[in-house]
């Protein structure tokens, strides 16, 4: 049961200096999961996801990926991990092949294993012709096919997306959106999407909504919208987040 | 496995580094240009106004062009340094840093090797700068530029993680400039890179001093020594002191939970 749990937050709170980001955060994500993780602004969203990549320290309550305390067992963890964040991390005078190199590099990939993978992930997302261009003759939208290509080069069992489609236009959104949900799928990866744009929920998706730091709901998008006696996901959230934003 | 994971991850890192030096040419030319304006236009002037006597490792009576040498070195190692953290503190901004922070190694190693990468491209800008100078007649003996090799790696750790360690402290760009007049500036001029301990006595009892127990000033003084086939220990200590603990504070100040990473923050 417990190897099927990709991701398990328990208890999780933290503050910067009085100002209390996450106060007792619990959940957990299985394999072939997608959870959108929806909050205002200010909601704890980046401060949760620096914790589960351990960019902060986590001081009260346990982080578990893949069954690895982040903690004590950091590595181990973080190799189970792909992440894309809000803004891009690519290095735009490299090229696509060489940022992905980078990443296998760092991953500890061989040079074999790492052409092999680089080609099986841009070849899925129809960016493996254009591998040799520089970064910065992309679009934004390829731009970030090519963080996800990267986030999935070492296989990992956890995909982190912290708003990956700001600033993308209708048809670059919707093909993420679609690519990762087939992701989690087929590949049976357990998927944390932090978002705020509604439509990117799919209607068997997990849905988790945090506010001030709390989580006020977590359950399927059907479990939620009963809840709440909402129809749609959009009712539902502000339903459940007016206070804090008032 | 587990040594040839760190090795690959090292190489990546360290031919990164080497590949965008190589490719940005304007970086590569200015880091050039600095020194070189230090040694024919400022020292050509100053050679007149500044007697030198004979002083260890030297010999002779030396010209000031030759005196500044090792200085210039130096300065190339310092700018680059902070210019490292400087790329630290945009990479952090732009998130790669966030890249190399999550990859399965321990954060110490990342930063070592992020720091070797630093010091493999200045000492390629101090070994094309002493070619130069070579041209320019400063002539240093040959083995001298074999001596001063493991010099340049300590002493271009030791600005590496001085630099890095202030990338750990600055969150924004802009804050960085600021660091560069406090920092660059007073290493530079405080030490013996453009004048000997002695001439600084003469002026200064405390400006002295506080050359003394400048690292930069110790690794001046090491590169100095190696280029002429002597070995400074208490240099050679110094610095390597120095690069410990500035290298330990840039850890800590990397550590999740005991860092300036939590308390710089935000959502």
């Amino acid at each position: 049961m417990s190897a099927a749990i990709a991701l398990s937050v328990k208890d999780v709170s933290f503050s910067y200096g009085n100002k209390k980001a996450l106060d007792q955060v619990s959940f957990s994500i299985l394999a072939g999961e997608c959870t959108l993780l929806l909050g205002p602004n200010g909601a704890g969203k980046s401060t949760l996801f620096s914790l589960i990549t351990r960019l902060y320290d986590t001081p009260e309550g346990a982080i578990q990926l893949s069954g690895y305390d982040i903690k004590k067992q950091t590595r181990l963890a973080l190799a189970d991990l792909g992440i894309v964040f809000q803004q891009t991390t690519l290095d735009m005078d490299l090229s696509v092949q060489q940022n992905l190199n980078y990443h296998a590099a760092l991953h500890g990939m061989s040079s074999q294993l790492a052409k092999q993978r680089i080609q099986e992930e841009l070849e899925r997302l129809n960016l493996y012709e254009r591998r040799h261009e520089k970064v910065r003759q992309l679009n934004g939208g390829h731009k970030r096919r090519v963080e996800i290509a990267r986030a999935l080069l070492h296989k990992p069992k956890l995909l982190l997306l912290d708003e990956p489609t700001v600033g993308l236009d209708v048809p670059s959104r919707q093909a993420i959106v679609s690519y990762v949900h087939q992701l989690a799928k087929e590949q049976k990866l357990a998927v944390l999407w932090a978002s705020h744009l509604m439509d990117e929920i799919a209607s068997d998706d997990h849905l988790l909504i945090l506010a001030k730091g709390k989580i006020k709901a977590n359950g399927t998008v059907e479990q939620v919208l009963q809840s709440t006696n909402s129809t749609k996901v959009e009712d539902a959230f502000n339903h459940l987040t007016q206070d804090e934003r008032a | 496995m587990n040594i040839i994971h760190y090795w690959r991850a090292m190489s990546g890192i360290i031919g990164r580094e080497l590949w965008r030096f190589v490719t940005q040419r304007e970086r590569f030319i200015s880091a050039l240009v600095r020194p070189l304006v230090w040694l024919f236009v400022f020292a050509a002037g100053f050679r007149a106004a500044l007697g030198l006597a004979i002083i260890p490792p030297y010999e002779t009576y030396i010209l000031y062009e030759v005196y500044i040498t090792p200085g210039l070195c130096g300065m190339i190692q310092l700018f680059n340094g902070m210019q490292s953290s400087l790329s630290m503190v945009y990479d952090r901004e732009m998130g790669s840093m966030r890249i190399l922070m999550v990859c399965p190694l321990p954060r110490w190693f990342l930063l070592f090797s992020k720091l070797l990468a630093g010091t493999g491209v200045s000492i390629l800008q101090v070994y094309v700068f002493l070619a130069i100078a070579r041209v320019y007649d400063i002539q240093i003996p040959w083995q001298g530029y074999l001596w001063v090799l493991p010099t340049l790696i300590l002493s271009g750790l030791m600005l590496g993680a001085l630099g890095l360690l202030l990338s750990s402290f600055i969150k924004q760009l802009e804050n960085f400039a600021g660091v560069m007049n406090f920092v660059i500036f007073p290493l530079f001029f405080m030490s013996t890179a453009l004048y000997p301990l002695w001439k600084l006595k003469e002026s200064s009892v405390l400006l002295y001093q506080l050359a003394q127990y400048n690292p930069f000033s110790q690794a001046v003084e090491m590169i100095r020594f190696a280029l002429y086939g002597q070995f400074n220990q208490f240099a050679f200590i110094y610095t390597l002191i120095a690069f410990i603990v500035f290298m330990t504070a840039a850890v800590i100040g990397y550590n999740p939970s005991k860092g300036m990473m939590v308390r710089k923050g935000g959502n």
